[in-house]
């Protein structure tokens, strides 16, 4: 008999593939906390068919928006989507790491005008996927502590 | 930015091209006798420059000034944000919008990096960053550009030693990227904690270029032909006593330029406090109060090409 760690959801959204060790922070960008109303799965450090380990998120009655699938890339970018509605995978996908973001996280930099109440949302063009690298477009600043500046 | 300059914002040397660079300085070059009130223009009559210095700046705000009226135009604005709405609240945003409401250019000095980028964006008119924190300071770097091409005849090849304060310093941060995109021979001299930024070196090594760091100018100062001091800037010290530890350090004395080639020229921003004895104004490789002029004839192409003359 096949051994389920975490049985199958029936709705929601399976964030496989996500790097080791970084099943946390993934958890966090997309606002999963502790007042979460449906039921939430981590694995951390679970063996992949590829012989290496990875850590994996499952969601249930929750399918992610575009934007926290940017958020996902950048932290970790082989992570695949995996939909499910009534038990099988809808929509199955890896996520891409966008060439520009805008509103999801902020600039490092203190001293940067977007840090500073003014009415714009915090730009950045990726300047490298891995690990990522993300320059302001205000103030050049490359930030590369991606997780810690998520907004 | 494209080739044509009408319309366009000024922000970053980074994003002007070699051509469009050159252009600023050819055309900087036709300003001369106009800056020096030998002739006549009114090439921007009845245009109106919005000059808005959330920080004090004299030399950038005099010269911004200076050109604007060489050029027929007029100038409005305030030189510190005491008194100004700005001072009740207002985000740069709203000051903007406003000014460019009441003027056909805007040229702002402003604390926070990045503030010319937003400006840009909140603006119809063109916007020329006159500095943004320790971000970028475009004008000063064309003024530095023109100083070193009118005075060696070219900037490429030539072996430019830039010491001082490397890390807070905005102008050199925008002077060295220049430099790597004309093919100049670079050296910073700084005290370790003072040096250049990692990632500007890492831009101006993507040029291909080797960027040489050392902690002494007088180890580099006989190879050099355009030697450019900074100000170690008291105001970007969190701690005075770092502060006093690395002024004075890096002072250039007539002693030291016995070593210098002839032809070798010294450079400076200005103001300068301690790091040029004065004693070296009187010597042939001073050029700092040229420099200081040429920020005229620069900001007068400058202001030509974003509102659509000189073209």
């Amino acid at each position: 008999m096949k051994e389920f760690k975490v049985t199958p959801i029936r709705n929601g959204t399976v964030i496989d593939h996500i790097d080791v060790g970084m099943a946390l922070k993934v958890l966090r960008i997309i606002g999963v906390r502790g007042d979460v109303s449906s039921t939430v799965s981590v694995l951390i450090h679970v063996p992949s068919k590829k012989g290496t380990w990875k850590d994996i998120v499952k969601i249930e009655d929750r399918e992610l928006d575009p934007k926290e699938l940017d958020k996902v890339a950048l932290i970790s970018p082989d992570a695949t989507i995996n939909i499910i509605r009534d038990y099988n995978v809808a929509e199955k996908f890896v996520v891409e790491v966008p060439e520009r973001v805008r509103a999801i996280m902020k600039c490092s930099n203190p001293g940067c005008i977007t840090n500073k109440n003014e009415p714009v949302e915090p730009e950045f063009v990726v300047e490298a996927k891995r690990p990522p690298a993300l320059r302001c477009v205000y103030c050049d600043r490359t930030t590369t502590d991606i997780a810690e500046n998520l907004v | 930015m494209s080739g044509s300059f009408r319309g366009s914002d000024v922000v970053s040397v980074r994003d002007l091209s070699r051509e469009q660079i050159e252009r600023v300085l050819t055309v900087a070059e036709r300003m001369v006798p106009i800056a020096r009130g030998e002739e006549k223009s009114d090439e921007l009559s009845g245009k109106v420059l919005g000059s808005l210095f959330y920080e004090p700046s004299t030399r950038t705000r005099l010269s911004f000034e200076a050109a604007m009226t060489r050029l027929g135009g007029r100038t409005l604005g305030f030189d510190e944000p005491k008194g100004a709405s700005v001072a009740k609240g207002e985000t740069l945003a709203d000051t903007i919008r406003m000014v460019d409401a009441y003027s056909d250019v805007i040229v702002l000095r402003h604390p926070q990096e990045g503030a010319a980028r937003l400006a840009g964006h909140f603006a119809v008119n063109p916007v020329i960053n006159a500095g943004d924190g320790a971000g970028q300071h475009p004008t000063q770097t064309l003024l530095d550009l023109f100083t070193i091409r009118k005075e060696k005849g070219g900037v490429d090849g030539n072996h430019v030693v830039i010491v001082g304060d490397l890390k807070y310093g905005r102008t050199v941060h925008s002077l060295s990227e220049a430099l790597s995109m004309f093919g100049a021979k670079l050296t910073f001299v700084a005290p370790p904690t003072l040096q250049m930024p990692r990632e500007q070196i890492a831009h101006i090594e993507s040029k291909g270029l080797e960027p040489t760091i050392s902690s002494s100018l007088e180890e580099v100062l006989a190879d050099a032909d355009v030697l450019y001091m900074t100000r170690i800037q008291k105001e970007r010290f969190p701690d005075p006593a770092e502060y006093q530890k690395v002024a004075g350090a890096y002072a250039l004395t007539r002693a030291l330029l016995r070593d210098a080639k002839d032809d070798m020229i010294v450079m400076h921003p200005l103001p300068r406090v301690n790091e040029i004895h004065p004693e070296v104004d009187g010597t042939p490789h001073a050029r700092y109060f040229e420099q200081a002029f040429n920020g005229v004839p620069v900001r007068m192409a400058l202001l030509s090409l974003v509102l659509g003359g000189s073209e």
